[in-house]
């Protein structure tokens, strides 16, 4: 930084006519430096802000998780703050748990199943509010409700529809003459009706997004379709779905990272049961740290941070597409 | 003119950084700086149910202005209560006196942050036994006073009862249960209610009958166990009891038994009061061991302990203040607030003598066991969740029983070592 200011200066000094005073010529340079501290400081004091807040509430915690996770914390090690390191060793215990790969295979199906769902059901009906129809408007609005919902609102009035004894749905399918169904406590049952409530939940993003998206299409396209004789599939195969693409993907990739996390709507609705068919790596963190009478934090922040990692590696792989895009 | 406002704001920027971060770190300084002149004392408790003007915030605030302070007192959610003790002594500044939950006591004390009672001189000469042994080490020294216990019984619906021709009294075992819970479901009605959840509240419940079966929570897959487990699951699958008891807290499980439709219900002293509300006539029976007689039951309730301060002197005010709360006169209006049995025979002598209908109760924490008794310690929590997650493997038909507690004591055994 020092060397490209004397830089400047020398480049500057000699271009500087002869007329100018000596004094002049003896305080500018000062007065610019003067000026040139300043105003990297003021810089500085603007970042500040920004600063102190990433480290408080982004670098701080997470490396303290980094940290518990690293170390064999038992209750008395946590309150004397003298835990010995460990290196790797809870990442080994939360691996070789036998709650672990059903908690990753549940991750996985929760997100990617959610996903779809929640994205083809959000195109639908961003291409069917599009067409401008009497109503639109409200219903559309309507469909915005789960989104609006506190999360402990819409989880608790799924866990009451599909309550097994008294649920709504089981009374519905009584109606239909469908025997009753044990949706939140049977093993079987337990991860589909999680997914159902999620997806229920994360279909009003994928449509806001994916209608936003549409409105940035050309009408004349589909006019000029249209004139060429093109079917309703063929102006959606060809002219939406291409078009729609950037956002597509902006979608699918945010849905994801979003999905990956959720933790409340599985803790309302299942606690992660029965017996953990239900289970997620965040449940299943949340269980180990604060589920029990006695926390386990190592492990804890252990299976958090492999989340962390796994959300993170979707993260570069938006950021590689949207550069992609851009570029 | 441009360049000077910008510093100028560029200024304010540093200034509203600076102050905000040491306002952060201020936040446990000016706590404990207030409690260390000696006129604030914090405390707290689990009844975030109770706020200023309930009768226990005012005795709080009574014992406190009797001990020459002024109380600061928190409620929060019982399951919050044991991980916020812990963050707060680590940063240390944990209350000075705190209500907690008898199990959490253990961990508590394994992490090094209650004094022993022996140690501040209060005395419990005049307390149960077994109730504050749940509370008790395994070396015998004892860190807290217990304000008051509850336990578990089973509720019963007269009406429904009687319209399936059933006798209270007749029911003497498990298998006169299950008689009884058959007769009811043949006349049209449900059997029973419990909580079998995939937390403490699901081991909770089911210790009466992993104990009464004669079972012992160092081996979990013993045949006694298999034995109470298959008693529950026979419940679920014959539909004696409803399959959401895998969902069921023991509210929720109150709830469904207060709408009239179940004979029983697994539920706690705590219930008393709604039980006069339900509009039924209802009764109450110990649970049946296995082979006769009543089941030994867990312990609940709260203990008042004095956690560990950097200033040993703030102590002597601790101590009043517990003495005062734990006093004969100020424990039988709690205890009668909250539903709980008293923990000294001089308060549960006035109890029932005010009100007939805690005397099963009193019976029944008399013969309750605390879960961390035994020597169990810090293992139980690890050895609970194990448990509560092999009942619900078990009634969800995701395993058998017996594979069920196999995997409870091999996850348990491990979580040991």
């Amino acid at each position: 930084m020092t060397l490209a200011r004397v830089d400047r200066r020398q480049r500057r000094s000699p271009a500087r006519p002869g007329a100018a005073g000596l004094d002049d010529r003896k305080g500018l340079p000062a007065l610019r430096r003067r000026q040139g501290r300043r105003s990297r400081l003021t810089a500085l004091a603007f970042v500040a802000p920004l600063l102190a807040y990433l480290t408080a509430f982004y670098v701080y915690p997470l490396y303290r998780n980094l940290d518990l996770s690293l170390r064999d914390y038992t209750v008395r090690s946590f309150v004397a703050g003298d835990a010995p390191f460990s290196g790797l060793d809870n990442f080994r215990t939360v691996l070789d748990d036998p709650t672990f790969g059903p908690a990753m295979r549940h991750t996985m199906v929760f997100t990617l199943v959610s996903i779809v769902f929640q994205y083809a059901a959000g195109l639908a009906l961003a291409v069917f509010f599009n067409r401008h129809f009497r109503l639109a408007p409200t219903l559309r609005a309507l469909f915005l409700i789960p989104w609006l919902l506190p999360l402990i609102v819409s989880a608790s009035t799924w866990s009451w529809m599909l309550n097994s004894e008294s649920g709504v749905v089981n009374y519905a399918l009584h109606l239909a003459g469908v025997a009753p169904v044990d949706w939140l406590t049977s093993p079987h049952w337990a991860l589909t009706s999680v997914i159902i409530a999620n997806i229920w939940i994360g279909i009003p993003f994928n449509l806001v997004i994916l209608y936003s998206g549409l409105q940035n299409i050309p009408g004349e396209l589909y006019e000029a379709a249209s004139l060429d004789g093109a079917s309703a599939w063929q102006q959606f195969r060809h002219i939406t779905f291409p078009l729609l693409r950037p956002v597509s993907a902006i979608t699918l990739l945010l849905g994801l990272v979003y999905t990956l996390k959720v933790f409340d709507l599985i803790w309302i609705m299942t606690k992660g049961g029965p017996g953990g068919a239900s289970s997620t790596l965040a449940t299943w963190s949340y269980q180990l740290g604060f589920g029990t009478l006695l926390p386990k934090f190592g492990p804890g922040a252990a299976v958090g941070n492999i989340l962390i990692l796994i959300a993170l590696a979707f993260g570069l792989l938006y950021i590689r597409v949207q550069r992609r895009q851009e570029a | 003119m441009r360049n000077a406002r910008r510093t100028l704001i560029a200024a304010l920027a540093v200034i509203g950084t600076l102050a905000s971060a040491t306002a952060c770190g201020g936040g446990s300084n000016s706590l404990h700086s207030s409690g260390a002149s000696g006129k604030t004392y914090t405390f707290w408790d689990p009844y975030p149910q109770f706020d200023a003007s309930s009768a226990w915030a005012k005795l709080v605030t009574k014992c406190g202005t009797e001990a020459g302070v002024k109380i600061k007192r928190t409620g929060m959610d019982t399951s919050d209560l044991g991980n916020k003790a812990l963050l707060a002594a680590q940063q240390g500044n944990a209350p000075d006196v705190m209500l907690v939950d008898n199990p959490v006591v253990s961990t508590l004390v394994e992490a090094g942050i209650l004094n022993q009672t022996a140690a501040l001189g209060l005395k419990t000469g005049s307390i149960q036994k077994n109730i504050i042994d749940a509370g008790t080490t395994v070396d015998g020294a004892s860190y807290g006073v217990p304000i008051g216990a509850n336990t578990l019984a089973l509720y019963y619906n007269k009406k429904v009862l009687s319209a399936a021709h059933v006798d209270p009294a007749s029911i003497k075992d498990w298998a006169s249960l299950t008689a009884a819970l058959k007769k009811v479901k043949a006349a049209g009605k449900k059997g029973i209610t419990f909580s079998a959840i995939n937390t403490e509240e699901g081991s909770f419940q089911f210790l009466p009958w992993f104990w009464g079966a004669g079972a012992d929570l160092t081996r979990l897959n013993s045949s006694k166990a298999v034995a109470a487990l298959s008693l529950w699951k026979q419940w679920v699958d014959a539909g004696y009891a409803p399959k959401d008891v895998l969902q069921n807290t023991q509210t929720t499980s109150w709830q469904e038994f207060a709408t009239g439709q179940y004979a029983f219900s697994e539920n706690g002293t705590w219930q008393l009061g709604n039980a006069d509300k339900a509009g039924f006539g209802y009764g109450v029976i110990s649970i049946p061991a296995r082979n006769g007689g009543s089941a030994p039951v867990p312990t609940g309730g709260e203990f008042v302990t004095v956690p560990v301060q950097k200033d040993t002197g703030r102590y002597e005010v601790s101590k009043k203040i517990v003495t005062c709360l734990t006093s004969d006169a100020n424990l039988l209006p709690t205890d009668t607030t909250l539903a709980y049995v008293g923990p000294t025979a001089v308060v549960q002598a006035e109890q029932v003598k005010r009100n007939p209908k805690l005397k099963p109760w009193v019976a029944a924490v008399a013969s309750a066991r605390g879960r961390t008794s035994g020597g169990l310690g810090t293992k139980y929590p690890t050895i609970s969740q194990s448990m509560w997650t092999a009942v619900q493997d078990a009634l969800s038909g995701g395993k058998s029983p017996r594979a069920a507690l196999d995997a409870a004591q091999k996850a348990a055994a491990k979580g040991d070592g």
